[in-house]
Order: structure tokens, then sequence, then C-alpha cells
């Protein structure tokens, strides 16, 4: 029992509530937020070692016992990913003066900003089915007040939609644990791995398997739950899209991933290989859809959607190796996505449109933003040797392993095509004459740079250094694929 | 007991669902908000009612009501308040900002 676990979730919303004090004194409240948020990427990073080196940190609240009280448990991939969320944080953090108007930052952007942190690392970190729910009311509500912020036409539309899509489906959330409850009763993630495993998980418990799953599919935009997401995520701030398109889908992945490899493992013929077509179908929609447009935004959202089907292969071939794959690939994706979506809200703000066709020749203004945006197209698409190679040679390994040639396939043309759609943004707004017309902001356009900088930096270094990453993220698999280490260590048997 | 108040929430939910599915956006909002009463109440009967019981387990009581179904709905509660509160005032804005409080009218791809 260690008070380490909570730290990720209690300084993010005590440093939101702080900023809800001072949110009118500008000044004041980026320079606390840039240092807060490096304060907590500290505090993360220190966990993580201690959780590599001791194993497991746990918390029961107010001493109560694991079944019965709420629990926090910090194993190594909640740790990981708190990690890599921090990460993402910090170049929010100091891209979002650049990019937002004073107007918009003192409306709460920073509370909001680290409120929603606070729920993300909440998610990560529970033990308790239920306070999963609480945790994503948490980041979901901060995210409401985020995709409104400045007000404009569209943004009031999609994020009506947007809202009204989330309740809907936490709705169901409460309704799946009430089930769950009713069956098993308890709502300790432990305690009910450790019932469903007892009664063989029989029918009904299946049935609320898969309740489960198109709650969280709606959250992460899995085929055919993923119509929301596009539009929803491109209207706001492109701080705001990045934050979201880094970390809010990842947490739908990562509790299809918890819950998929803990509690329900025991019916894989039906529960994992609707993940493995419901994979093959979203990469296939989440790149026809990117292909299919000319609003460099709404180009990159739609790029959020092959790489969740990704991240599902893994979880449907539910093997050691593609669990890997579905972790590397996880970590992978909050930190170039978090990337992208600031380079093309920077690219659409520095040629003042976000239609591809009004672009062009941006290289001979700004080079070193074209070249980073090339360089991350490539990181994404997984060329060699940066990280999205990694992760996708992981889950391509495991496919072959299980002889499921058809995801395989589909999966190296998703890649393909998504390396197209990314170039035909790089072609279409860097490339081409020279425009004279545009009026070259230098300073905002250095303001931009470094925050992209450091992420992309992040990612290649995920790439080429993948033999000093690999060993913790190939733990984590070994960790996932033996769900009876999680429940000793918080029941303690 | 609980067989009424499954019939109950299945009730709430079919009302709710169909005042989601219309146009207008207040009746949306009193959608949502009768769905979420449904999942409620679902919660209370799916712990068991057993009425006139005290909620502590001691030795030898062996008629004790689970007082965590309690607990998951009152947080529920005022999630669901909040988020709902939060919809009628961001519905209101949306119909003033967009001159319409229609769905049908909302949907377009067009782009500030």
């Amino acid at each position: 029992m260690s008070n380490l676990a909570i730290l990720p979730i209690l300084i993010p919303l005590l440093a939101g509530m702080w900023l809800a004090f001072i949110a009118k004194k500008l000044p004041l409240a980026r320079g606390s937020a840039k240092l807060l948020s490096i304060l907590n990427l500290a505090v993360a990073i220190y966990i993580f070692f201690h959780v590599q080196q001791n194993g497991t940190l746990i918390l029961e609240m107010g001493a109560w016992k694991a079944p019965f009280g709420i629990i926090i448990v910090g194993d190594l991939l909640a740790v990981t990913l708190v990690l890599t969320t921090n990460l993402v944080a910090i170049a929010a953090a100091f891209f979002a003066p650049k990019s937002l108007s004073d107007k918009q930052e003192g409306f709460y952007f920073y509370a909001f900003f680290f409120w929603l942190i606070s729920g993300v690392s909440g998610a990560f970190l529970t033990g308790d089915l239920f306070n999963l729910f609480v945790f994503f009311e948490v980041l979901l509500m901060a995210s409401y007040a985020l995709i409104v912020l400045g007000g404009g036409k569209a943004q009031l539309r999609e994020s009506i939609k947007y809202l009204l899509l989330n309740l809907f489906s936490s709705m169901l959330f409460v309704t799946a644990i009430a089930f769950i409850y009713a069956v098993v009763g308890t709502v300790n993630m432990a305690q009910i791995a450790e019932r469903v495993q007892e009664v063989e998980q029989q029918g009904i418990l299946t049935t609320i398997a898969v309740l489960l799953f198109f709650v969280f599919a709606t959250k992460a935009a899995v085929f055919p739950l993923y119509y929301w997401l596009p539009n929803s995520y491109s209207v706001p701030n492109p701080v705001v899209s990045a934050l979201f398109g880094a970390l809010l889908t990842k947490v739908g992945i990562y509790s299809i991933l918890r819950v998929f490899t803990l509690i329900f493992t025991h019916e894989p013929g039906l529960t994992h290989n609707l993940f493995l077509w419901l994979a093959g179908l979203t990469m296939i929609f989440g790149v026809i859809g990117a292909l299919s447009t000319h609003n460099v935004k709404l180009i990159v959202a739609y790029n959020i959607i092959p790489a969740v089907g990704f991240m599902l292969m893994g979880i449907g071939i539910f093997t050691e190796t593609a669990i890997s794959g579905t972790v590397y690939y996880l970590v992978h994706d909050m930190i170039i996505k978090g990337a992208l979506f600031l380079l093309v809200g920077a690219l659409a703000h520095l040629a003042g449109t976000s239609d591809l066709r009004k672009m062009g020749g941006m290289i001979h203004h700004y080079p070193f933003l074209g070249w980073m945006f090339f360089l991350a197209s490539l990181v994404l698409a997984g060329i060699p040797p940066f990280s999205g190679f990694i992760g996708k040679l992981l889950l391509l390994q495991g496919g072959l392993a299980e002889e499921e040639v058809i995801i395989v396939i589909v999966t190296l043309v998703t890649s393909l095509l998504i390396l197209f759609s990314m170039i035909r943004i790089f072609i279409g707004a860097f490339w081409g004459e020279k425009n004279e017309e545009i009026t070259v902001n230098k300073r905002a356009a250095d303001g931009y740079v470094w925050p992209i900088a450091g992420l992309l930096a992040l990612s290649v270094t995920l790439g080429v250094g993948a033999e000093w990453f690999y060993p913790a993220i190939q733990s984590i698999a070994e960790y996932l694929m033996a769900p009876e280490l999680y429940i000793d260590s918080v029941l303690k048997e | 007991m609980e067989i009424i108040m499954a019939i109950l929430a299945g009730l709430l939910f079919t009302t709710g669902v169909y005042n989601l599915l219309q146009k207008q956006l207040l009746r949306i909002a009193i959608g949502t908000a009768l769905i979420s009463h449904g999942a409620h109440l679902f919660i209370l009967a799916m712990g068991g009612l057993k009425g006139g019981a005290p909620p502590i387990l001691v030795e030898g009581i062996e008629q004790y009501t689970d007082p965590l179904p309690q607990a998951l709905i009152l947080t529920s509660i005022v999630i669901s308040f909040g988020v709902t509160s939060f919809l009628v005032v961001l519905a209101y804005r949306a119909s003033e900002v967009n001159g319409t409080d229609n769905i049908e009218e909302l949907r377009g791809n067009d782009y500030e």
C-alpha cells in the first residue's frame, strides 16, 4: 500500500482547481500550467521506475480491504500510459498559449485541461469498474467544456452530437455495470475476474461482455460506432483536438484491453473473433474516410480510426506477441496523434484555411514545419525504423503466427493508404509554387514548432531505440496474458 | 418486486429512446434524462430489493439491504444531473447561434 499511486490523479485535480481561481490572470496561469505539468511528468516518471523495480502499486482508499473499498492499481500498463499521457500534456501546455486566443485561455482552458488529464490518469489507474465509469465522466465533462471553447457555429453543432452520444453510451455503461453486479455481486475488477473464472463465463456473462464492448467501442471509435468522431474532433481548437485525438479514444482502447485480457477471457472464439472482424472493417472504413475529404483536419481525424483498428486487432488475435504490439502501438499512437493534430492545426492556422485545395507552397515559407510533417507521416504510416513500424511488425507477427492472413493483408493495405492520405497533404499543402500572397508569420511558426518537435523526437526515439523500450513492453504483454498476476496483487491471496 | 422495477426501467428506456430520436433539442434532452432514470432504477433492482432491513451486516442478522447499489446510484445521479444541465445550456446556446433547434438542420459539413 502506497499513497504514491494516487498522485497522477490528485496533482492535476488540484492544479485544475488552482487554475480555475487564477484563470483571468493569464501570465500567472500560463506559468503555473507549464510548471505543474512538468511536476506531474516528474511524478509520473518516478512512479514508472518505482513500479518497474518494486512491482504493482496498490492503494486501498481509507484502508478498506480490496474487494470492498475503492482501489487504485498502478500496474505496469497503467503507469506506462499515465507517463505517455503526461508527455502529450506537456506539449499541449506549451502549445496552448500560441494557439488559443487570450479570451479562450481566460475561459478556464487550463483548469479543464488539467481535469481532463486527471480523468484520463484516473481511468488508467482505477481497479474498479464503477470508478472507471466515474473517471470516464470526469474526462468527458472536461472534454465537453473544451470542445465548445470558442463557441463557433460548427463547434456548437458538433459538440451537441458528441455530448449526446457519450451520454447515451455512459448510461449503457451504467446498465452494463448493473448487470455485472447482479450476476457476480461485485464491481472490483480483480474480484469480477476471479468470479467469472469460477463460473467459466456462461452465456449471460458473454452477453454482458459484448454490451461492455459496445460501450468502450463507442468511446474508442470502432466500426460501426466511429461516425461521431471525425467531425467533432476537427472542429475545436488544434490543441484541444490534439488532446482528444491523443488521449480520449485511447482510454476506450485501454478499457477494452483491460477488460478483455483480465475479465472476459474465456470465450475468445466469440468475443475475440468479433474484434478481429471489427478491427478489419474499422481499418478499411477509417482509411476510406481519410481519402474522401480535402479538409486537412478531417484527414488527420479520420486517421485515428484505422489506428484504433490496429490496436483492436492485437486484442483480437490475443497472443503475447500481438498484445505487445497493441501496447506498443498504444504508446506510439498517443504521441504521434498528439504531434499530428498540432501540426495540421499549425498548418491550417498559418495557411488561413483547412481546405487542401486552397493551400500550396508552404514549404518555401516554413521549411522546418514541412519536413516535420513529412517525418510525422512516415512515423504514422509505419515506415521502418520509426515507431509505427515496430508496433505493426509485432501485430503482423502475431497475426501470421495465428494464421489470420486476411487481417494481415488488410493491415498492410491500410498502412499503405494511410501513407497515401498523409503524403497527399504534404504534396498539396507544402509543395508547389511559392505563394507570395501569404503573409509569413515567422514568430507564430517558431512558437508552434518546439512542442511538436519535442513530441516527434520522442516518437522517433521510440522507434529507433526500440531495443530499449521493447523489454518493458514485452513484460507488460506477459503480465496481461496472465490475469492471475493482477488478481493476486489486488486481492493478496 | 424486482420484476416490476425491471419493467419500469425498461419502460423508461423505451420512452427515453423514443424522445432521443425526435428532432427537437429539448425533447432529446428529456429523453436522455429518462434514460438515466431508467438506468438508475435498474441498478437499484439489480442489487435486490429487501424492504425494511438495515444496510448493515452484523453477526446474527440474516436479512440486510445491500448498501452498494445505493452508493452507485447516488454517484450516477449526481453525474447525470450535471451532464443534463450542461446539455440543456449547450442546446440553448447551439440553437441561438445556429438559429434552429431542429437536429435535422444541424447536420452538414460546412466549416468555418
